[in-house]
């Protein structure tokens, strides 16, 4: 086996005679982040809805790591941490009787329950609302107490349903951290958004879907370059100084792989560039060898949105 | 669980779960810590408390020979007519308002109030969440059954000391099966809604009015033993406490107008009782089963 995976085969979804999904069939594999993009009723909940049979396939089946879910669902999701559509927790029930009527759902050892149930709520900041009844609770914090749910069990794969909604900028910033930390942890996270930048900023890889149907499905970076006219990349920078257009010509547009480079205003930098990850990482490093005052690299959020925006319009 | 040295990482998707009784185990402890939580168990409470203190002032005031007059002629044991009188007048309406209490929205209420969500997609069976829920509900309301009938226990032990005649004891056996059959069925019932107040409408109107009603039309107008009427079977609750149990037989009405009265054998009332049991069981456990979390 290598490593967790969540397949939709033929994945259909009828409400009446209206297609929520068309035939979706996609398949990821391995500890990534997948960011599920599509405008507003292009049937991302739907999808995951099925993935943790809360609602059945007309047609198609949806396995996790090979194991259908609709089938055999205790075994599917037994290492599945989910959050869809914001659920709500009996008002009258604290953070940790929650997370311990989940944690003893997920069989997890006694000795570890309290520790864990403590980790995971400092983990989305809500250590001092752990003994607070969640009737009281804003929208944003039983948010945060669902994403502590699904952290429980410390899952392979986790399939999340735009967790950022009802969140603050800085609830959205935390929310974002905490997916990019479970990367690092071997996990397979499957997440929907309609914002092209917590993707962009999270993720690795992406699938595009409108009226049901699946776009695209390739490496953010693929998917970015397709919308360059050169073919390449693009990343941008931002600069603590402002920096002279001779700089950016001279200096930066000769640097290895770089084709080309703008200034849209005196503290950005946009470089399109040619090549894979690998050039990426060393146009990181050139840049930095110039000490011209870098504080951020990005693949373009505009490249993606070029996309994104051809495709969906394609479709309409 | 201990790791075998040397045994590979795991495959993903491996992961040891409780069984799933213990599951249910689970579910009827959150259910239970909910219900004592929020006020809906004490309100239930409070009105069996209620209807207990009013028939024990009842009986204070007017002398229990009054309010459950035992005539030689035509009862031989003052207890168990005090028993008839108190028990067999008032408990079919403590648990249909337990059934409606904790069951009537019990799984519309995961729909509308979106806890189901929370629950729905952990790895469990759904079966485990309505057992577990249903447990929780019996549980509850035997509590609330246990306290009403130690209330009327105490009184009888006030009033006949411990004579507490043997027909008591089927009685209450019989309630604990009505309750049994009034939870399934309220539960069938509140997974056909997805609305709380509605399910919990439906049930209460159900109970309250329309069974007897329809009883009442089947067995007094049609002639029909309405045996099909969940109520009917809960007839032996109260006529096993009456001095010469009732039988099915015919009446001569006035003008010479022949009629039927209608009374469940004992057997009969418990078939009645756990068939209905079974069959809005099976029916409510498939419909959620069904049920789409949209
Ligand atoms: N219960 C339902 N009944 C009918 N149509 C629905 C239902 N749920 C979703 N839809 C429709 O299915 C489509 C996909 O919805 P959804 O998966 O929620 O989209 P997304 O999550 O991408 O915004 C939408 O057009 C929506 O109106
Ligand atoms: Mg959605």
């Amino acid at each position: 086996m290598s490593g967790p995976s969540i397949e939709a085969v033929n994945l259909s979804k009828r409400y009446g005679s209206f297609p929520a999904l068309s035939n979706l069939s996609l398949k990821i594999e391995g500890s990534k982040c997948v960011g599920f993009l599509g405008p507003n009723g292009a049937g991302k909940t739907t999808t995951l809805k099925i993935f943790t049979d809360m609602i059945r396939a007309s047609e198609g089946k949806a396995l996790i790591n090979g194991i259908d879910v609709h089938l055999n669902k205790k075994k599917a999701l037994s290492s599945v941490g989910s959050l869809i559509e914001s659920p709500e927790i009996y008002p009258s029930l604290t953070p940790r009787e929650a997370l311990s009527m989940v944690s003893d759902i997920r069989g997890l050892p006694r000795a570890e329950k309290r520790k864990k149930i403590e980790e995971v709520v400092s983990e989305v900041k809500m250590e001092e609302w752990l003994d607070k009844k969640v009737g009281k609770f804003s929208k944003g914090m039983k948010q945060r107490i669902n994403i502590a749910a699904a952290l429980l069990s410390d899952p392979d794969v986790f399939l999340l349903d735009e967790p950022t909604t009802g969140l603050d900028p800085r609830g959205m910033a935390e929310v974002r951290d905490i997916v990019k930390s479970l990367k690092t942890r071997n996990r397979l996270i499957f997440m929907s958004s309609h914002l092209l930048n917590e993707v962009q900023d999270v993720c690795d890889e992406v699938a595009m879907i409108d009226h049901g149907k699946l776009l695209v499905y390739d490496s953010l970076s693929n998917v970015t370059s397709r919308a360059s006219s050169d073919g390449g990349n693009i990343v941008e920078i931002e600069l603590l100084r402002d920096i002279d257009e001779r700089t950016v010509n001279d200096d930066i547009a000769s640097l290895a792989n770089v084709s080309s480079a703008e200034r849209p205003d005196p503290r950005k930098i946009r470089i399109h560039f040619s090549g894979g990850v690998q050039n990426q990482e060393r146009l990181l490093l050139d840049l930095a060898n110039l000490k011209i005052g870098m504080i951020s690299f990005h693949p373009s959020a505009s490249a993606l949105e070029d996309t994104y925006l051809r495709l969906i319009k394609d479709t309409l | 669980m201990s790791k075998l040295p040397g045994k590979s990482l795991p495959t993903p998707g491996s992961r040891v779960l409780p069984t799933s009784v213990s599951q249910v185990g689970t579910i009827t402890k959150y259910e239970l810590l909910n219900y004592f939580r929020s006020r809906r168990f004490f309100i239930l409470l409070a009105i069996g408390l209620i209807i207990s203190g009013l028939l024990t002032a009842l009986v204070a005031y007017y002398g229990v020979s009054n309010v459950a007059p035992c005539l030689p002629s035509m009862c031989s044991s003052p207890p168990l007519a005090f028993y008839s009188f108190w028990w067999g007048s008032s408990i079919t309406f403590v648990i249909v308002l337990s059934g409606i209490f904790f069951g009537g929205d019990a799984i519309s209420g995961e729909f509308q109030n979106k806890t189901g969500y929370f629950l729905v997609a952990n790895p469990l069976r759904r079966s485990s969440i309505y057992i577990g829920k249903w447990l929780g509900a019996l549980t509850a309301s035997l509590m609330v059954l246990a306290i009403y009938a130690a209330i009327t226990v105490g009184n009888g032990l006030y009033y006949f000391g411990a004579n507490v005649p043997y027909q008591f004891a089927e009685s209450l056996s019989f309630s604990i099966l009505y309750l049994i059959a009034v939870l399934g069925f309220t539960f069938f019932f509140s997974s056909l809604f997805k609305s709380s107040s509605m399910s919990i409408l439906v049930t209460a109107i159900l109970f309250l009015f329309a069974f007897s009603l329809i009883q009442l039309i089947v067995s007094g107008l049609a002639q029909i033993e309405p045996w099909f009427i969940i109520t009917y079977g809960s007839g032996i609750i109260g006529n096993v406490l009456m001095d010469t149990y009732p039988t099915t037989q015919p009446i001569r009405g006035p003008g010479g107008r022949d009629s039927t009265t209608f009374a469940a054998t004992i057997p009969e009332g418990i078939v009645i009782l756990v068939a209905y049991f079974f069959a809005t069981a099976i029916l409510g456990l498939v419909l959620f089963e069904r049920k789409e979390f949209t």
